[in-house]
């Protein structure tokens, strides 16, 4: 069975976590490591992807700063997202040769994903056609932004777990004027950290992997 | 020429969206090098090219979508490719679209798009690969010219070690540069000149230090033990534990476990077993707290911290009170090869609800271990040694003695509390009555 290690890595900076992705699709492509799957939350940042239009930040950057925001221009598909404590963001850094060479079945891999997890806590997520995403009651709790090179992902998605939704107001979430939700905000009292668990059985078990842990950021104590 | 295709990115994908070229006309490229992207609903997909030479025409614009294995580009493979270029200058024909595809789904590119001005486009398209938000704000904030910065990244993209390297070069240079350059050295021979003190030349002097990024990994392990020496007031209580009833316990059964089972019997799973059943008893070294809440643990999880070369990871034995000394050592063993092999799964480096660190294995007397949150103590295991000591009638005796400490978190755990922990633990051990095979 093909092996993905999950690595989970707290909070860092968006700018952080993008520069480790690229070292790893490095890495990846040329074989020296498995599949990833990592693990992050950020502190408040808006970033719009690469074909994302400048207009759905409906705020200044200079506002953003005011409110501690940072704001990032990047290289995944979709349009413009927040990211912030409290949500879940994952990057997977798979080789789809490896899996399935098909780049929409690997964003409708990752809703099954989400919907999997979220249902594991009573809430009945799923898909809105044309929109992708994970949908909760018309509501919005999960984004979705690729970047592939050489079938090598990166980006990914990133799940509200207890995110402050207000921040969303500061952008028109994906271009979709749609609300957006969180699994708090839908009267699901969880940790991260179960959430973790959970994405990370439906991760093996959608893309038929098995999930290791990662050395590297194992809990340690000297 | 080869012609370069909009590639197919799934099997229900019949049409691309070209986002970016990440070449110009005339540029050269080298087989399998980024040369255009795509997007396809929230994925963008850099486009290797599919071979070496100059790319002699572009036929689909930026944000144009086409249906898969139209051409989109013609590398030109032989020589410089400058004639192809401007033997046709401008006037792209449109695309010969493939067999199977049908051309009225393609529009045809809009009609000979302006040559950009080469000056308004060359500094960008000089530095190779797009350029991460923390590359640009490194550079704005040092006022580099990324041109200058060789990148080591895919496809020659400037990394932040890339900028990180060329700082370092640039701080350097500055410091060797200011070293006025002595006018025409004097031959060794020379008389010494008069008067003006000249500065002994610069020499390739080694540098004091070496400066290398912290990995994440280390990063978060720093993080972790500051976070815990901040939210714990961490107390230490030492005990002094006789193994020697349990030294003799394992060399008795040692050969046969290793016979029977295929692994030596070491102290540690005695100890993790007493630990259980002192856990068991005080359970509030078991627990955790949440805001104003003391949350009580009903399993007994308890994590070994296991020595790798690059850390230490802590792998968690479930439910150790239900297992008996067998069963611990044959977890521990798991667990630890595991660990060292990269083969853990998620569920087995959490849920931890106390832990054991053995330094005595390395020689360590005792020490005083960080606790690993939210867990409220930690058990560190000194060496295990002969030691002369005292024992009844004042008689002197050669015993196994191990120093055994309980950090714990004083918010949630008293001194005289901590203190029966060891002291139930300490009972345990030393009166050890428990069968083994």
């Amino acid at each position: 069975m093909r092996r993905c290690e999950l690595r989970e890595l707290g909070r860092i900076e968006y700018g952080e976590a993008f520069e480790l992705q690229g070292r790893l699709v490095e890495e990846r492509k040329q074989g020296r490591i498995p599949d990833q799957f990592l693990i992050v939350e950020h502190p408040p940042t808006i970033t719009l992807g690469r074909n994302g239009r400048l207009e759905h930040l409906l705020v200044g950057e200079e506002d953003l700063r005011r409110a501690g925001v940072a704001f990032y221009h990047t290289d995944r598909g979709g349009d413009i997202t927040y990211h912030g404590p409290g949500q879940i963001v994952g990057y997977p850094i798979l080789d789809l040769r490896e899996w399935k060479r098909d780049v929409v079945a690997y964003v409708r891999a990752l809703e099954e994903v989400m919907i999997g997890a979220l249902g594991e806590f009573g809430l009945r997520a799923g898909r809105v056609p044309g929109c992708t995403g994970v949908w909760v009651e018309g509501r919005k709790i999960a984004a979705i932004g690729v970047h592939i090179s050489r079938w090598v992902t990166s980006h990914g998605f990133a799940l509200n777990v207890t995110t402050d939704l207000s921040y969303f107001r500061y952008i028109v979430p994906c271009g979709l004027s749609a609300p957006v939700t969180s699994m708090a905000d839908l009267g699901c009292a969880v940790t991260g950290g179960e959430v973790v668990r959970a994405l990370a059985r439906h991760f093996g078990r959608v893309f038929d992997c098995e999930i290791i842990q990662a050395v590297r950021e194992m809990e340690s104590v000297s | 020429m080869t012609d370069v295709v909009m590639p197919q990115m799934g099997e229900s994908i019949v049409e691309g969206t070209v986002t970016r070229w990440l070449k110009k006309k005339g540029d050269r490229v080298e087989r399998d090098e980024p040369l255009f992207e795509i997007s396809t609903d929230k994925v963008d997909t850099e486009i290797p090219s599919p071979a070496a030479g100059v790319l002699a025409e572009i036929l689909v614009e930026e944000g144009q979508t086409v249906p898969i294995n139209t051409v989109v580009a013609r590398i030109d493979e032989t020589g410089d490719g400058r004639a192809a270029v401007e033997e046709k200058p401008a006037a792209a024909p449109p695309p010969a679209p493939k067999a199977e595809v049908s051309p009225a789904a393609a529009p045809p590119p809009p009609a000979a798009p302006p040559p950009q001005p080469a000056a308004e486009t060359a500094p960008e398209a000089e530095i190779p690969g797009p350029i991460s938000p923390l590359v640009r704000r490194m550079a704005r904030e040092h006022g580099i010219d990324l041109r200058e910065v060789k990148g080591t990244g895919s496809g020659g993209r400037i990394t932040k070690q890339d900028v990180e390297a060329y700082l370092a070069a640039r701080a350097a240079q500055a410091a060797a540069a200011p070293a006025p350059e002595p006018a025409p050295a004097p031959p060794p021979v020379a008389p010494p000149p008069p008067a003006v003190e000249v500065p002994p030349p610069p020499r390739a002097e080694r540098p004091k230090v070496r400066v290398e990024p912290m990995s994440i990994m280390r990063q978060k392990i720093a993080e972790h033990m500051v976070l815990s020496k901040r939210t714990s007031p961490h107390v230490t209580t030492v005990h002094k534990v006789d193994m020697t009833r349990v030294a003799r316990i394992r060399e008795r059964y040692k050969a046969e476990v290793q016979s029977r089972y295929g692994y030596s019997l070491t102290y540690l799973p005695f100890i993790t077993r007493a630990a259980a059943e002192a856990l068991r008893a005080f359970p509030i070294v078991n627990a955790s707290i949440e805001g104003n809440n003391i949350i009580y643990h009903n399993e007994i999880n308890i994590g070994i911290a296991v020595a790798l070369d690059n850390g230490l990871i802590v792998p968690v034995i479930r439910n150790a009170d239900e297992m008996n000394v067998l069963g611990l050592q044959r977890a521990i063993v798991d667990l630890a090869t595991r660990a060292r092999s990269r083969q853990l799964k998620p569920e087995e480096v959490h849920g931890g609800t106390f832990s054991i660190t053995n330094f005595g294995s390395f020689g360590s007397l005792f020490g005083t271990p960080i606790i690993n949150q939210p867990q409220v103590a930690i058990l560190g295991v000194g060496a295990v040694e002969k030691t002369p000591v005292v024992v009844e009638e004042d008689a002197i005796a050669i015993r196994y003695i191990s120093l055994m400490g309980l950090t714990f978190d004083h918010r949630l755990i008293d001194g005289a509390v901590a203190d029966q922990f060891m002291q139930k633990l300490k009972g345990i051990l030393e009166n050890w009555s428990e069968q083994i095979l």
